[in-house]
Order: C-alpha cells, then structure tokens, then sequence
C-alpha cells in the first residue's frame, strides 16, 4: 500500500521535472552574438537587451508599446485593415496569411494611442518580421490615419521605424504610399504637431525616403542599419566592399543625418522628456 | 508588345530626353544650376522658361546621349545635391507663382557612398513631403524610365502624365526579379507582374493621362500642358493643396485596404 503511494508520488515527481526541463528549455534564450542565456521574461523587462554583450534583441511592437507605454494605456487602432492585393500578385495573397497567423497581426505596423507619464502619444511601431517591415498600402493608410488622427487631436506623434522599404508585391501603389504619408506628416507638422521619429534597425529604402526621415527630431537605435540603398546594392554599383560601419546608426550620427543615437536603456526617458518639453497646455 | 519590350523601349537612348522637350515646348529657357550647399549635380536640369506666354519651372532627370554625357550626368541617378537643388527650384516658382513642370527619366536615385552619407533619404523624402504641399501648379511627365523614390522625388504633382512607352516603376525589374528569384534574367516575367506600363497604371486609377509618341507627341503636348495650365492657374492655391493631398490620400481607389 505505501510503496504503491510511493511509487505514484514518485512517477508524479518525474513528469513534474520533465515539464520543468521542457519549460526552462523553451523560456530560456541565448544571445545570437555572444551566447549569454537568459530568461524571457527577464529579457523583456530589461527591454530586450543582452546582459552579457548588450546586443539588441529585435523588439515585436507590442514588446516595445509594454516597455514604453504608462501601464495598460495602449489602446490600438485601426488594427483589422488588410491589403486589397492591389496586383493579385503571384502568392502574395498567401504570404500574407501565414504571417497573420504567426504575428498575430494583420500588417507590418501597429497603431495606436498610449500614455507615457500622463502625455497621451499617438503610437506607430513597425515590425520586421512581417514581411521585412515593407510598406504597401495598409501600412500606408494606418500611418496616415494616425497622423491625420494626432492632428486632429493635437498629440504627439511617436513612429518607432523598422522596414526594408516598400513592398515590392503591391507595385506603383507601395511607391504612392511615399508621398501619401510623406503628404499628411507635412500637413501635421505645418500645423504645429510634434513628430517625433526613431529609427530602428533596419530602416531603408522607401520607408526611410519618406515620413521615417521627416521627423522634427530623428532619433536612432545604436548598430541600426540606416540608409536608401541597401548595402548589397551599393557594393554593386560601386565594386568596392563598403567600409565598417557605413550606414550604421553612429554613422549617420557622425554625418549630420540623425539628431542622436539613443541606448535603449535610455529611450523611454529621452522620449519622455522630449514629449514634455513639447507639450502644449 | 509585352512589358518588358515596353522597359528597353522607355530605356531607348533615341528617346526625346529634357533638353529636347525644353527645346520643343519652351522659349527663353534658363538653367540655374547648384543646390547652395556646396554642390551641382548634373542629372538634374532645372530652370525657368515661358510656356507660351507664361512664364514657368522646368525641372527633369538628365541621362545625356553621349557617353561623356552619360558619366556628366551619372546616367540621370541624382544624388542628394539633385534633389535639393530641384526643391530650392520648386519654392522659388511657389514664391512667384510660376507654374512648374517636370520630365521624369531615372533609373533610380544613387545606389553611392557619397549619396548615402549625404542625406540620400532626406533629401528624397523632403523633397515629397514639399511638393506635395506647394502653392502652385505641379505637373508631372514621365517621358521614359520612372523608377523608385528617385522618381517621385520630383513627380509629386497636380496632374501626372506618362508616354506611351514609358515605365513608371518600384524598382527596375531587373532589381525585382534578383530579389525575388535571385535571377536578374527573370526581368521579362517580373516586368509583366509587376504591372509597370502606362496602360496598367492608367487602368488602376495611378496616373492621369497618357499621352501619344510619335509625330504627333510634341503637339499633343503642348496643347494638354496649355488646356492645364489655364485650368489649373484659376485653383486658389490652398484649394490646389488641398486637391493635391487629396489625390495622394486616397489614391488607391478601389483597391484601398479594407476591414477584414
């Protein structure tokens, strides 16, 4: 009779120990640059920044809204728009649902209105791992509506960039995006708005040639890869290997094309103060 | 004749390029060169002229028929420079009320190190978001190859108008299909998905008009660019903002995105 409790107790203890080992496997991650292990959860509170090296996980938006936002102030919008698949473009169609259905998201970018310290901010954060952040029709239109909706409220306007430019499977329509949302941040800022951009790695191509680079202050992640062209296309035209660090963050900095190459520690307060010294009573 | 024939076509060096059209359609044309900034770029030709009776800017991408020409004009690939003395053009047409036309022929912006370090995006990016909100009439002509952001940079307009064989495009097809297929042979299939004619983008609502080559092309020209003029010289100027922003906004048309 004991033994029998026994053994249960001890079978029980096994399969506990199993899901323990499985579920540290699973929430346990190691840094792609120098191998450090950590917790994710523990990783998110710090904002996704390895320990040992202080490499820069890429941030979902929904990561980076949490780390950012006053506490459960994020409310989205506009967040069931999708593409008319302006082409009927060879697979395009499909593509797009299995990254809806991993993302969890329609789109490549997230939009919405939080609070940080109080200040209501009208928030747009792009997400690379949608299609490379690539810009088509709906991440123009919500970037618009965001825009449209901050000036007509008067707040803040806050996009945290990440693309590799226009979206190549909704043709001419992905290139008018340019000038559509380059169009409405002019009309924000003309009347009085402040736009506030950050650039995350990457940021090229159209996205960077239009309303990414017309912040009234332009901030930018450290090591993140900033320019038009791509590296790879440079070196074709040119023949020549690009020199280190060319079209990284720092150097943009150095170039007098960024106002300032913000740590991630230390964006949400420099974001914070910012909003502050804009805010209009 | 398939896409891609219509791309070598609209890449043709026979083609009519700015000085040409400047030639053609305009009297006492002067260049004003630089960006005052401490460069000039020659793929970009800007200046005023009279159109007709009405004085005008007139600004478009340059490739040059020689190949002295060509590397003067680094092929019409602008750098930033170009960009920027293109703008500092367009607001001095919006502070004399010059109506401004440009001639779009690029096979892109400059892929340099020098153009990135400068402000490649910036420039581009500035340049749009000025146009589209310039207090004078803008109309926009792609005469041959007009391809990506170093295209737009000066097409942001009023009226936007195409020949008939020329592209108006993303990216080359060359580029699409070495990103897509990493093949860049595969240009002739990208060319015809990727719905780059005058034809196709008239059809989707994304240009305005298209307009004949041959014999008749300068005539025909000329005399949509006076009918225009005329129209759009009487919109108050905060009207034709507001037309313009209104074009751009809700350019999709029917293939707008939509709620799911």
């Amino acid at each position: 009779m004991i033994s029998e409790v026994l053994d249960k107790r001890k079978q029980r203890m096994e399969r506990l120990k199993k899901i323990r080992s499985r579920t540290k496997v699973h929430c346990q991650i190691s840094c792609p640059e120098c191998k450090t292990e950590i917790h994710k959860a523990e990783l998110r509170r710090i904002g996704e920044i390895c320990p040992g090296c202080g490499y820069y996980y890429p941030m979902t938006p929904v990561e980076r809204i949490r780390f950012l936002e006053d506490e459960k102030t994020f409310r989205e919008m506009w967040k069931d728009l999708v593409s008319f698949d302006p082409l009927s473009f060879e697979g395009y169609g499909e593509k797009l649902k299995q990254l809806q259905e991993k993302t969890k998201h329609k789109d490549a970018v997230v939009c919405g209105i939080m609070k940080m310290e109080e200040i209501p901010v009208a928030v747009a954060v792009m997400d690379s791992r949608f299609m490379m952040g690539s810009m088509g029709t709906v991440v123009g239109e919500k970037i618009c509506l965001l825009t449209e909706y901050a000036k007509r409220k008067k707040y803040p306007l806050l996009i945290f960039s990440a693309s590799g430019g226009a979206r190549m499977q909704e043709g001419l329509f992905s290139l008018m995006q340019m000038a559509k949302t380059a169009a409405a941040i002019e009309q924000f800022q003309k009347a009085g708005g402040f736009y506030l951009s950050v650039l995350t790695h990457p940021t090229t191509g159209g996205v960077s040639a239009s309303f990414a680079a017309l912040g009234d202050i332009v901030l930018a992640e450290p090591g993140a890869l900033i320019g038009f062209a791509g590296p790879r296309v440079i070196e074709q035209t040119i023949g020549e290997t690009l020199p280190e660090g060319f079209q990284r963050a720092e150097f943009l900095e150095e170039h007098g094309m960024v106002d300032k190459v913000v740590k991630r520690e230390e964006m949400k307060s420099i974001i914070t103060t910012l909003l502050k010294i804009h805010r209009k009573e | 004749m398939t896409a891609y024939e219509k791309v070598l076509m609209a890449r043709r060096k026979e083609r009519p390029g700015i000085k040409e059209y400047i030639e053609l359609l305009f009297d006492d044309f002067i260049e004003l060169k630089g960006d005052q900034l401490g460069k000039e770029d020659g793929s970009i030709l800007g200046g005023i002229a009279y159109f007709h009776s009405i004085p005008v800017t007139v600004i478009g991408h340059r490739k040059g028929k020689t190949t002295e020409e060509n590397i003067a004009c680094n092929f019409g690939m602008s750098s930033p420079e170009g960009y920027r003395k293109a703008l500092r053009l367009m607001k001095q047409a919006e502070k004399f009320n010059r109506p401004i036309i440009t001639f779009v022929d690029t096979p892109g912006a400059y892929p340099g190190v020098e153009a990135e370090s400068n402000g490649q995006s910036i420039a581009i990016a500035t340049a749009i978001a000025k146009m589209s909100a310039l207090k004078t009439p803008i109309i926009s002509i792609i005469t041959g190859e007009g391809s990506s952001g170093g295209a737009l940079a000066i097409a942001v307009a009023d009226r936007v108008w195409m020949m008939e064989n020329s592209i108006y495009t993303i990216l080359s097809p060359e580029g699409f299909a070495s990103i897509l297929w990493k093949d860049a042979k595969m240009a002739s299939r990208a060319a015809q998905m990727m719905k780059i004619t005058a034809h196709d983008l008239k059809d989707m609502g994304l240009i305005d008009e298209i307009l004949p080559e041959g014999k008749r092309a300068m005539t025909v020209l000329e005399e949509r660019l006076d009918q225009e003029l005329t129209l759009l010289m009487k919109i108050k100027p905060r009207t034709l903002v507001q037309k313009r922003y209104e074009k751009y906004r809700y350019i999709e048309g029917d293939y707008r995105p939509y709620k799911e």
